[in-house]
Parts: C-alpha cells; sequence; structure tokens
C-alpha cells in the first residue's frame, strides 16, 4: 500500500482532490459569511458614530437610530460645500484616499502622517441638515504605532468640541491605549477648537502636559507623549485648511447671523 | 505510549500532564500575544481547540491515501483551510472579538501544537481518538491562556473578563495598574513562573540537564599572560 500511495499518480492526485476540496471548503465559508461580516463592519461605525454622538445605550436597535436621527453627507474638502456627485451610502473615504482621481497627495505639509488624502469627506449631521445639533467629522491620523480611527463630535456652531473618539488604533495597552479610557474623553466635552478673535481659521485645540488650563487644552495621556502629539497632529490637520476648516466656518458665519 | 491510550487519557493527559505550552513548550508565540485579557484568552482557546481537533480528524480519515512526500503540505492545506474557516465565522458572528484578536486567528497556522499533533498523533491514530486528542491539546493550550489571562488581566488591568475587581487610579480607584503586565513580553515571565510551578510538583517533568557548566577557565590564560 504504501508503494502505491507514493507513486507520482497518486501523489498528484491526492494533491489536486485536496487543493479543490479545500478550496470549495474555503471559498463556500467567505461567499456564506460575507453579507454577515459586511454588516457587523457597518454596524460597527455606525455605533461608533453614535457612541460618539452620545446617542448610544446599550440594547437600542442601532440601525433604526442611525436612520432616524442621522444624516449623512459628503462635503468637498477644498470648498467646503456639500458635493451631490457622491452618495454618502456608498462613498468610502479610506477607498478614495488611495485612489489617485479622489485624493491627492501630501508632501512637505503632512503632520498626520497620512501621505495621501482625500479630496472628499463624510460628514454626519444629527437634527436639520441644514441647521444641525451635532456635526460628526471622521478624522484619522498616525499615533505610535500605526493610523489612529476616529471621530470627532462638535456642537452645531462648529467651534465646540462635544466627544473624541477612536474606534480602531493600536496604542500601548494601558498608556496610549488610554485613549478610549472614558475619564479622558469626558474631558473634551466643551473644549474649543477656533479663537475667533484673531480672524485666522488655525485651530488651537491642543493636548498639553501637566494640566490643561484653557478651553484650547486638553490634558494628554500620562506616559505617551508620542500618542499625544499624534492626537494633537491631527486634530490641527484636519481642523485647519487642508481639513475641515472651510466646511465649519459656515456654521460660525451662521451663528454670528443669528446674533 | 499508544497501547495504553484510552480516550479519557488522551482527551485529559495534554491538560496538566503533558501540556503542550507547559511541558512541551510548543505554541509559546500566540501566547504571548493574545493574553492580555481572559474573553480575547477564551476566543482564542476555544479557536484553537476548533482548529486542533478537526484537522486532527481529517488527518486521520485520510492518513492511509496521504503520500509520504507531500504529507506536510497536505496537513497544512487542511489546517490553513480550517483556519480561514474559522476566521471568517468569527468574523461574521463574534465581529467585536475578531477585531481585537486581528491576525492572531491566521496564524493559529503557524501553531506548532496543531502541526505537531497532526504530524505526530493524526498519521499514526484513528480518527475518533485523533480527535479526542486534538481536544485534549487544545483544551491543554486554552487552560495555559487563560491561566495567564487571569494573571496578565488582573495585574494590568486590575479586572477579569473586564470586570473590575482592583478598581485602577486611572478610573479613580485605588490599584496602579501594571503596565507590563498588558505588553507581550510579561507572558513570558508568567508562563516561565507556572512551568517553574508545575514541574515543582512533577519533578518527572524536569528534563535532564544536557551539559554541564564547568567553572570559568579565562581567567587563568590572562595569569599566564
Amino acid at each position: 500500500m504504501a508503494s502505491s500511495n507514493n507513486s507520482i499518480k497518486k501523489t498528484l492526485g491526492v494533491a489536486l482532490a485536496l487543493c479543490i476540496v479545500c478550496s470549495v471548503i474555503v471559498s463556500t465559508a467567505a461567499v456564506a459569511l460575507r453579507p454577515t461580516q459586511q454588516l457587523n463592519q457597518e454596524l460597527d461605525r455606525k455605533s461608533n458614530i453614535l457612541q460618539v454622538a452620545g446617542l448610544f445605550e446599550p440594547g437600542i436597535d442601532v440601525n433604526q437610530v442611525f436612520k432616524d436621527k442621522i444624516t449623512s453627507r459628503v462635503i468637498n474638502l477644498d470648498t467646503g460645500e456639500y458635493t451631490e456627485e457622491l452618495d454618502p451610502e456608498t462613498f468610502n473615504q479610506f477607498d478614495a484616499s488611495k485612489d489617485p482621481a479622489t485624493s491627492r497627495t501630501l508632501s512637505g505639509e503632512d503632520p498626520a502622517g497620512l501621505i495621501r488624502q482625500e479630496k472628499f469627506s463624510t460628514v454626519y449631521l444629527v437634527g436639520d441638515p441644514e441647521d444641525p445639533n451635532e456635526i460628526i467629522l471622521p478624522i484619522r491620523g498616525q499615533g505610535l504605532w500605526g493610523l489612529m480611527r476616529g471621530f470627532l463630535a462638535l456642537k452645531g456652531d462648529g467651534n465646540t468640541i462635544l466627544g473624541l473618539s477612536y474606534y480602531d488604533h493600536a496604542e500601548t495597552p494601558g498608556l496610549g491605549g488610554e485613549v478610549d479610557n472614558p475619564r479622558w474623553k469626558a474631558q473634551w466635552e466643551g473644549k474649543k477648537i477656533y479663537d475667533y478673535s484673531d480672524s485666522e481659521m488655525q485651530p488651537e485645540i491642543r493636548l498639553v502636559k501637566g494640566g490643561a488650563d484653557s478651553q484650547y487644552e486638553a490634558d494628554a495621556l500620562s506616559g505617551a507623549t508620542l500618542t499625544s502629539r499624534g492626537v494633537t497632529n491631527m486634530l490641527q490637520f484636519w481642523l485647519g485648511e487642508a481639513g475641515f476648516a472651510e466646511y465649519l466656518a459656515r456654521f460660525h458665519d451662521n451663528t454670528q447671523g443669528d446674533a | 505510549m499508544a497501547a495504553s491510550d484510552t480516550p479519557k487519557s488522551v482527551l485529559l493527559s495534554p491538560v496538566f500532564k503533558n501540556n503542550p505550552i507547559a511541558l512541551q513548550v510548543l505554541g509559546i508565540c500566540s501566547a504571548l500575544a493574545v493574553t492580555n485579557s481572559m474573553s480575547v484568552s477564551l476566543v482564542m482557546g476555544i479557536a484553537v481547540i476548533v482548529v486542533t481537533a478537526f484537522s486532527n480528524l481529517f488527518v486521520s480519515l485520510l492518513r492511509h491515501h496521504i503520500p509520504s512526500s507531500i504529507r506536510i503540505i497536505v496537513q497544512m492545506t487542511i489546517i490553513a483551510s480550517l483556519v480561514i474557516v474559522v476566521d471568517q465565522v468569527l468574523k461574521a458572528y463574534a465581529y467585536e472579538m475578531s477585531k481585537q484578536l486581528s491576525v492572531f486567528v491566521g496564524l493559529i497556522i503557524t501553531n506548532c501544537i496543531v502541526m505537531g499533533r497532526a504530524e505526530g498523533y493524526a498519521m499514526q491514530n484513528g480518527p475518533v481518538m485523533s480527535f479526542l486528542d486534538g481536544v485534549g491539546n487544545g483544551l491543554g493550550y486554552a487552560v495555559i491562556l487563560l491561566f495567564v489571562g487571569f494573571v496578565r488581566e488582573l495585574l494590568g488591568s486590575g479586572s477579569v473578563f473586564g470586570l473590575t475587581i482592583l478598581p485602577a487610579v486611572q478610573n479613580g480607584g485605588w490599584y496602579v495598574p501594571n503596565g507590563l503586565m498588558l505588553l507581550p513580553p510579561s507572558a513570558f515571565f508568567v508562563i516561565g513562573l507556572l512551568i517553574w510551578i508545575l514541574r515543582s510538583f512533577n519533578p518527572d517533568q524536569v528534563e535532564k540537564t544536557e551539559y554541564r557548566i564547568v567553572a570559568n577557565s579565562k581567567t587563568k590564560i590572562k595569569e599566564t599572560a
């Protein structure tokens, strides 16, 4: 038996049969489970948005709440205007940032370490889309170990922070990983981004060591200088000229008009 | 060893007596990476049990037809397919967990325990016994993972399965978490201590010294020079 097993014919036959059987099993599993996996990713993204917006409670129907309370729009980062060219349901910002047609290379001015930046971004609005209660912006940038991706929630004035939360990062547990700590996250509420008194649209918000004492400062993470620097850099970048500054300016003008 | 195998001994001996991690020191890499919390260790343990059990089963079923020249490749293919299926299932039904385990589920393929049992046991034994052997070795792996996870999560974050036991200072408690425990190297210390404890109770597990360290002879040369 051993000799027949080792014949070239048998060897090739077994290898071929095994490959076919295994590939059928693997591809069946991948295809059959893909819808559930995509649903999970979608649900995960939506619940992260709801969490940063403060609308998340355990046990809610995430899809339903998301549909009822949140409007997704795509904006052009250059002009800060809404664009109708892209459907917010299908527009994928991360794919767009890799596609030369919808992105640009960041040379020199790249504090967040992104290398490429997309020209369009999705924003999520809570309440009336024309005069929202909350604006949720996707941000990302390099931390210490890798890309940190998260959402920043702002009040309708486009200047007051409600919350910052990361849903994907690889920072050191216990040090930089404390970006997930609810106590650290709680301090963001009420911080201001821009100082309108000096007419420049340069974000003032930053992390500082040894106690934050102005409304533009938040406490850095202890023992995680590089993660804190990464957070400051990505806030400065995404809230600056290259990011959402143009877009957020319209909310400031709105509120000025009312007053 | 094969003569005295009963289903019970096959299933239980790898858990304590012949533990794949503690005695054979296999599969250490993943034990370092995924043990910073107990829930992650548990899921990883279950995933490894499933993979070792079924890879042993299929290898054993096919053992009379596997040509010896490509047997390792055949085993690898079976293991890899199983691991991909497990990974896909986790992504579909335990998404949060699969995000935390990330690449380590895929790396079960390279876990020496799976390969070792397929080559060392399933190639010579029947399907039922091989399946039990796979479950046993997976259990042995899972037990160690859970123990290491318990120590690391308790000392590193002050919690067990995410429930706070020692309130940490970051959250307004009194316990200063040991950051080292959250980093992979600490698993080396924990596993090392565990092996020490196990071998103190079972002295027959201690290997014979392969060589003796002799007194330093360099000093003499220095004196003559």
